[in-house]
């Protein structure tokens, strides 16, 4: 397997080219989003066989996108923070219409005030749209995550749109060593795309995007509905077979050092790296830490996530976004519900943290590791806000 | 051109059945623009009448390919659909040798909403065809006013009103700005000229690239007239030069409609309901100011024309 320095954004971009999708409609604008910019390199030298949009907005790639799919094509785009926002109109009609659209997506903050740095708030602002989402904590779990998404939108079973999501700047410009497959292999594990009811089918005429009234629209959601339950096997069949294959093997879920923890931290993305390094700090000391790192945020694993959970004394949820509800943060909301038939009730907290890009260091996780304990169950910190 | 008697025999693309109001135009435009076409067509609608009163599940008057994602990107998912036709294409995985492929979308989905959209595909080189089926509101959410809107008319986002009397400013100039574009082909129809549109439409298909044509569709509801007066009105809307029919092709202009006499512009007006208000006293400086830019409107087009 070629081993290679790549950023997160070029290793997102390179699992594009090899997987060398029929059309990429994309505007890697606002803000500027590295992946397209380097895909569209692979296009000028003529490396892959795309058809390539450079359309005039977020808005109309993913307009685009449908199009495109609707046609029976393998479609692929790009986006973070505010362009995922001007998407977010077509990104449940992309579902609806059960379009496997897979999108690179950078997560960094919404404005305003306008930012530009990591956090979680723009995937999270699209959360229930339909779309698979996957969290990678490095640019390795994304490059082997955007590969395993064609494979589970594709699948009969699922056939809803997916993002593969990075954090911004912490792994899109951080360089990593990352392991690839061969272009052949790539070809091989994908395998060739299904069309279903092509837009192009001059033979058999589809009326695609219907307006659909009271006495069947919703029968047309609950499909949906249960595809999205549906894709968890989905999910950990093609993670698990990823790893017998390659080596690398993915689930819902990670668990590190969880087993016996009677503290715990429940997080997503870059952040669990930065955990695993303080978790071994205070284990050594004799603190039995550990940590959840939740990667499938959409199907939310709830009855995993519950039983991953169980017999932990003290819990911290981690968002990198803030739901400003008065509720806490979304992951939050999602692990307090899973836990609501826990048979013991962990102390459960909620530390929102890192918006905008602030950083989280050890001495952090450290402090939340050590305070949570204290913590009344239910309480929501703003870690690291200033007065 | 294909004559009266071979469009006959050409199958309709739009089944009746459907569920436009009596005397709806947009049908009318949809079914002479696409049995122009000798390739086969795929078409992409904006939301708005036509979409919503063909495709009602689990029902659908279209026998072609037909695609409806939002209100605003009919141009670009329709660029998508042909980008992946090329890519398809490209890659031997589709044979048929050339598709029209054709996006509708009605003013409000054209000259506002999805202007972006529009002029994003058309800078792009799409190799397609955009229809605006004009009505000069936005019919099918309860006529709201758009930038088509004509001065003067009652609509319910810009009604006639004690203080204010209908519409405030002068329409604009879409097909002008497409004419900007620089495209292959750009053109101006209305409905009641069914000769005029179907040339224009084969025309169109016969360019590669992106074409737009913008179909005046008067609009029984909207306009308040009587439904069988439909293509009457389109005819005065020629007639009193409000619209005018012309083409440009490649950058050169030709008019392809001259009234035999231009009518005045209150001949139009006074026959919509939407018009009434301005016929009350008081009013007379506006239809003078509405017959003023027609007449400045047409002059220009004429010198362009040459």
């Amino acid at each position: 397997m070629p081993v290679l320095a790549r950023t997160g954004n070029e290793a997102m971009a390179e699992a594009m080219r090899q997987i060398n999708p029929d059309v990429v409609a994309a505007y890697p604008i606002t803000p500027a989003t590295e992946v397209v910019m380097i895909f569209s390199k692979f296009v000028a030298d003529g490396l892959v066989d795309t058809e390539f949009v450079a359309v005039e907005s977020e808005h109309s790639a993913m307009s685009a996108c449908v199009g495109a799919a609707s046609a029976g094509c393998r479609v692929m785009t790009g986006t973070s923070s505010q362009g995922l926002q001007l998407m977010s109109e077509i990104l449940p009609i992309a579902s609806a219409l059960r379009q496997p659209i897979v999108l690179c997506e950078v997560n960094r903050a919404l404005s305003g005030p306008i930012n530009i740095h990591c956090d979680h708030s723009d995937t999270m602002a699209v959360r229930d749209f339909g779309w698979l989402q996957i969290f990678s904590e490095n640019a390795q779990e994304a490059y082997d995550s955007v590969l395993q998404m064609i494979k589970i939108v594709e699948d009969d079973k699922v056939r809803l749109p997916g993002m593969v999501t990075t954090d911004g700047f912490i792994i899109s410009h951080c360089m990593e060593k990352i392991e690839t497959l061969e272009d052949a292999e790539v070809k091989k594990y994908l395998g060739e795309h299904k069309k279903i009811n092509s837009t192009l089918d001059l033979e058999k005429p589809i009326t695609l995007g219907s307006l659909d009234l009271q006495d069947y629209y919703f029968e047309h959601r609950m499909p949906m509905a249960q595809a999205m339950i549906d894709s968890k096997e989905v999910i950990l069949k093609i993670g698990r077979e990823f790893g017998q294959k390659y080596g690398r093997s993915y689930g819902l879920m990670e668990k590190y050092q969880l087993d016996d923890a009677e503290v715990a931290i429940v997080a997503m993305g870059s952040t669990c790296g930065t955990a695993r390094v303080v978790i071994d700090e205070l284990r050594e000391k004799g603190i039995k830490a550990g940590m959840l790192k939740l990667r499938v945020f959409r199907p939310f694993p709830a009855a995993e996530v519950a039983e991953a959970l169980a017999g932990v004394k003290s819990i911290a949820v981690l968002d990198r976004s803030d739901s400003l509800n008065s509720q806490g943060g979304p992951l939050y909301t999602e692990v307090r519900s899973a836990l609501y038939d826990a048979k013991t009730k962990p102390v459960l907290s909620n530390y929102i943290y890192g918006l905008g890009g602030r950083e989280i260091n050890l001495e952090d996780l450290k402090q939340i590791f050590t305070q949570q304990k204290s913590n009344q169950s239910g309480k929501i910190v703003y870690f690291g806000v200033r007065e | 051109m294909a004559t009266l008697k071979e469009l006959a025999t050409r199958e309709e693309p739009l089944t009746g059945g459907h569920r436009a109001c009596a005397g709806c135009g947009a049908p009318i435009i949809v079914k002479q623009v696409l049995m122009a076409s000798k390739d086969p067509v795929v078409v992409v609608s904006a939301t708005g009448c036509l979409e919503v009163v063909t495709t009602i599940f689990p029902y659908t008057a279209w026998k072609v390919p037909f695609l409806h994602n939002a209100f605003e990107n009919s141009a670009a998912t329709c660029s998508g659909v042909e980008a992946a036709y090329k890519s398809l294409k490209r890659q031997g995985k589709v044979k048929t040798d050339h598709i029209n492929f054709v996006a509708f979308g009605g003013d409000g989905g054209t000259y506002d909403i999805g202007f972006q959209s529009l002029s994003g595909a058309m800078e792009r080189g799409h190799d397609m065809l955009y229809v605006c089926y004009n009505n000069e509101a936005y019919m099918n959410t309860g006529i709201q006013r758009s930038s088509a809107t004509p001065k003067g008319a009652a609509t319910t986002t810009a009604p006639a009103g004690k203080v204010i009397p209908g519409k405030l400013q002068f329409p604009k100039n879409l097909t002008e700005i497409m004419v900007a574009h620089d495209l292959p082909y750009v053109a101006q129809s209305a409905v009641g000229f069914w000769r005029d549109l179907t040339l224009k439409a084969e025309k169109a298909f016969s360019k590669r690239g992106p074409k737009f044509i913008n179909v005046l569709q008067p609009c029984r509801l909207g306009w308040d007239y009587k439904p069988e007066d439909t293509c009457n009105l389109g005819r005065l809307a020629a007639d009193t030069c409000v619209w005018p029919l012309y083409e440009v092709e490649n950058g050169k202009y030709t008019l392809t409609y001259t009234p035999k006499t231009k009518k005045p512009v209150v001949e139009f007006l006074k026959v919509q309901g939407r018009f009434r208000h301005l016929f009350k006293p008081g009013n007379e400086a506006i239809l003078e100011s509405i017959q003023k830019e027609v007449d400045r409107r047409w002059e220009a087009l004429q010198k362009k024309c040459g």
